[in-house]
């Protein structure tokens, strides 16, 4: 406790101040990254991976200063920060194991046949509402 | 147990940290695996369905800009807050949570009004799978910040008479996480399209 008050105090509210208006350029930077991604193509560098790292890589940053800073996990005792990560692998392993069922729509001994023509439905529909100048996918009941 | 005593549990701390902030933790801990649960799953169908690029595209990037705005500037209030408690002065420590409390509150009538208009165009949580994350997802988030801002506003009625002062930072742990799945909700549901 002793040691939390001494770094808190080292700081100050400036400081606090400061990691807020670092995370405000960020969110700017992440906004404006999709929105400038298909101007800054270089190379290999596609728009795409613009919009990744803008988007997430920042998402992921941005996080990091709120937990250190904010929450002082940098300060925590270890075990704390820890336990977090324990939970974020969960997260990870439950992924791993059920990601290859929903992304795939078919197997060596298996196809998905719903989501299959999910897919085929919905994409022939948003083809169809783009050619009428429409959006797809507001009512796929076909209340209209 | 009289009213004036104090549960063992509460003013132990063999752990090396307060049980009350322990306690904090563990829930934080809880909840990533709600939330991770559930945005890995609209990760993995997002993936899965190349459809879902268009449905996706009709959010608006700047109502969610505008609250991962409001929900950054409430937790600056909130750490002010602790930083306050930790200083002693209840009355300010009250203060920087009225206005955290208030933050929540704006956060909630952007959304009100975001998914007013949603709703209205037709995009409801039965339009299609995305929607059904957009608004399930968005909507837990948003409990949260409703949770949130309960327990805030009677942390900061005891932070005013100088009571229990090292609660402060207890919500603000609670608080900064919910910031932090917000951060995340941000790209995932807004940006990415």
């Amino acid at each position: 406790m002793a040691e939390h008050q001494e770094h808190a105090d080292e700081h100050g509210q400036a400081y606090y101040v400061k990691i807020w208006a670092v995370l405000l350029v960020l969110l700017i930077v992440s906004i404006l990254g999709p929105i400038l991604a298909p101007y800054m193509e270089v190379g290999f560098l596609k728009a795409w991976m613009i919009t990744l790292m803008t988007a997430f890589g920042i998402a992921v940053v941005k996080a990091y200063l709120v937990a250190a800073n904010f929450m002082h996990l940098k300060i925590e005792k270890r075990y704390i920060s820890y336990l977090l990560a324990t939970m974020l692998m969960l997260m990870l392993l439950f992924f791993a194991g059920v990601a290859p069922d929903v992304m795939k729509h078919e197997g060596q001994n298996w196809q998905n046949v719903a989501a299959q023509t999910e897919v085929e439905r919905a994409l022939e529909a948003e083809g169809a509402a783009a050619a009428h100048g429409e959006h797809a996918g507001e009512h796929p009941g076909g209340e209209h | 147990m009289s009213s004036m005593t104090k549960p063992i549990a509460t003013t132990r701390s063999a752990t090396g940290i307060p049980t009350g902030k322990l306690a904090v933790w563990w829930v934080v801990g809880s909840e990533i695996v709600i939330f991770g649960g559930l945005l890995a799953s609209y990760v993995m169908h997002r993936l899965g369905h190349p459809e879902w690029a268009e449905y996706a595209s009709h959010t608006n990037t700047w109502f969610g800009g505008a609250n991962t705005f409001v929900l950054l500037t409430s937790s600056l209030f909130a750490v002010l807050a602790h930083h306050a408690a930790e200083h002693g002065d209840g009355k300010k420590a009250a203060k920087w949570l009225l206005g955290t409390c208030a933050g929540g509150f704006v956060f909630l009538c952007i959304k009100a009004v975001e998914w007013t208009i949603e709703i209205q165009h037709g995009y409801t949580i039965t339009a299609n799978g995305f929607w059904s994350f957009y608004y399930t997802a968005a909507g837990i988030h948003a409990l949260h910040v409703i949770a949130g801002c309960i327990i805030m506003l009677i942390i900061a009625r005891q932070a005013w008479k100088g009571k229990e002062l090292q609660r402060v930072e207890l919500i603000g742990i609670y608080w900064h996480f919910v910031d932090i799945v917000w951060i995340f909700l941000f790209p995932l549901l807004y940006i990415a399209k």
